[in-house]
């Protein structure tokens, strides 16, 4: 059994429900997360995967504490950071860091790559900045004179390798990457998640992978969560989930991939 | 005889060009898919069919050939109207392609009665008709709702509506699943897919992701840098794609049924091939 670094305890978390809020009551709320319990072990790929209003990026920001759950416990590397407080939380987020979805809102269009990738490096006090922000672009196959160009002169893979810069920079255990690869087309995605599964075996990061793309998800990670609904309906090896999927839903989910082979039935 | 002709297409960005000598020609009731990575061009060419090119780049050779008509021929006003009769979009993101502050049934029938004169109870009755066509449960309730109120994919239902309003004979639907999850893409295809039959429209079906192609095209169109660089029946580019670049858009395209044998990245030899292609037709080009 290896370590675990991610323990995760009927989690639940509820947003205020303001499209139907009566003027003069609180709003009710609306429960995303359904008490969700999993764990996860150290080293490896886990996929998050599901339909859109499921949950799976909800999930993703609470465990890098974006978003502070309604109840139940998040315990990281056997601390539990589920209610911390945004000071006591900062050292800690060093080690659990995230890309975002589109490397176009989450870069800052006025700065340059090199002060993108040195920010956190700064907010965690680290020293020789600008030898580790030349580390980071080596490692994740930029070139170095990278670091003077803005966002809008990198193509969309480029921007992506730039988050996966910043996000690798401070050294972290845990990645959380939401949805890296679905602006993408197939091309840059295959070099992005090559690169991604390159640096989870050098680095010896855990990487937990949200997307709603199967077909990535069945080459990139060894096991997968399946969420419909904000609850897991299924939690497997990634193999046995494709060969044999015990609900309805995971089914329906692959069977709605369209491969590219000559199976008119398909539709 | 085919419905919408290309003939050597040409379009520049200043002195760049981002269409080079596109021809293709798309049949009634056929779908011809326009493949390729970002930046080929591939959504370039149905914009210039329905003459929305962005300012800065400018069409400046070719013709395109619409139902027997060369759009040069007419004047810009009748070119407008004849485009607006015969042809329809599917765009990408429903949500920019909806007015957020107005309801949704009168942007569907608006076009109805601009475009075509109708009456408005007369576009009121058609849209209601087509909403139920594309499985909108109680659609006098969707007709009042606004944009915001509906789901991604009722949001590209009510366009899919929208583009078959008028019966167009030739439809461009750029993308019009990327922006959805897979349950629904499939749906969204396969209504798409049966419109299409329903009516014989003829469709250029514009997209990135060959699984789609191979579900509903008939024919395939391989662009880069606005070159096109194989034309093949689906059968064809399915069991053997001829150019070295179309076979490792293939090969780097996720497959669940084969993990280890996708998602390769487009090797560097088959770029320079292909750069090298483009290269020459514009040493030619020049040399002319």
């Amino acid at each position: 059994m290896s370590e675990t670094i991610y323990e995760i305890r009927d989690l639940r978390l509820s947003f205020r429900d303001m499209a139907h809020k009566p003027v003069f009551k609180p709003a009710s709320g609306i429960e995303v997360l359904k008490g969700l319990s999993f764990n996860i072990a150290k080293g490896g790929v886990l996929g998050i995967v599901g339909g859109s209003g499921s949950g799976k990026s909800t999930l993703g920001r609470a465990m890098v504490r974006l978003l502070e759950p309604s109840s139940g416990m998040i315990r990281f590397q056997g601390r539990d950071i589920t209610h911390l407080n945004e000071d006591t939380l900062r050292p800690l987020r060093r080690k659990f860091q995230m890309i975002f979805q589109d490397p176009m809102s989450s870069l800052n269009p006025r700065r340059t790559v090199f002060a993108i990738i040195a920010a956190p490096l700064r907010l965690h006090k680290f020293d020789r900045v600008a030898i580790r922000v030349e580390e980071a672009l080596d490692m994740v196959g930029l070139p170095r004179n990278f670091k003077n160009r803005y966002p809008h002169e990198l193509s969309g893979g480029q921007r992506q390798r730039v988050g996966i810069a910043r996000s690798i920079a401070t050294e972290p255990e845990f990645i959380l990457a939401d949805e890296i690869v679905s602006g993408l087309d197939v091309s840059s995605q295959a070099q992005v998640l090559n690169l991604l599964e390159q640096l989870v075996r050098d680095l010896g990061l855990t990487l937990a992978f949200i997307s709603h793309d199967l077909s990535v998800v069945r080459r990139l990670c060894q096991h997968t969560i399946v969420m419909h609904q904000g609850e897991i309906v299924e939690a497997q090896q990634t193999a046995k989930l494709f060969e044999n999927p015990t609900t309805t839903y995971t089914r329906e989910l692959i069977d709605a991939i369209p491969l590219p082979n000559l199976d008119q039935h398909w539709i | 005889m085919s419905f919408l002709t290309i003939n050597n297409l040409t379009a520049h960005v200043g002195k760049r060009p981002v269409l080079r000598d596109v021809s293709l020609s798309v049949q009634a009731g056929e779908v011809c898919g326009l493949v390729g990575e970002s930046g080929a061009g591939k959504s370039m060419i149905g914009k210039a069919v329905l003459g929305i090119l962005p300012l800065a780049i400018e069409a400046t050779g070719g013709e395109i050939i619409l139902a027997g008509v060369d759009l040069q021929s007419l004047p810009a006003k009748e070119r407008r109207q004849f485009i607006g009769a015969k042809t329809a979009l599917i765009p990408q993101d429903p949500l920019t392609a909806l007015n957020p502050s107005r309801r949704v049934g009168s942007q569907i029938t608006n076009r109805l009665v601009d475009i075509l004169g109708w009456t408005k109870p007369d576009a009121e009755h058609r849209a209601l008709e087509l909403l139920s066509e594309v499985q909108i449960d109680d659609p006098k309730r969707v007709m009042l709702c606004y944009p915001h109120e509906l789901s991604g994919g009722m949001r590209q239902r009510l366009l899919i509506a929208a583009a078959f309003a008028a019966e167009p004979q030739l439809i461009i639907a750029d993308e019009p699943t990327t922006a959805l999850d897979v349950t629904v893409q499939k749906q969204i295809l396969r209504l798409i897919k049966e419109m299409q039959a329903r009516y014989g429209t003829a469709l250029l079906f514009v997209t990135h992701d060959l699984g789609v192609v191979s579900k509903v095209c008939q024919k395939v169109l391989v662009l880069y840098d606005g070159v096109v660089l194989e034309q093949a029946t689906v059968e064809d580019f399915f069991t053997g794609p001829r150019h070295p670049y179309s076979r490792a858009l293939l090969e780097a395209t996720p497959k669940y049924t084969d993990p280890t044998g996708s998602l390769t990245p487009i090797p560097l030899h088959v770029l320079e091939g292909v750069r090298l292609q483009v290269a020459a037709y514009d040493r030619m080009q020049n040399h002319v």
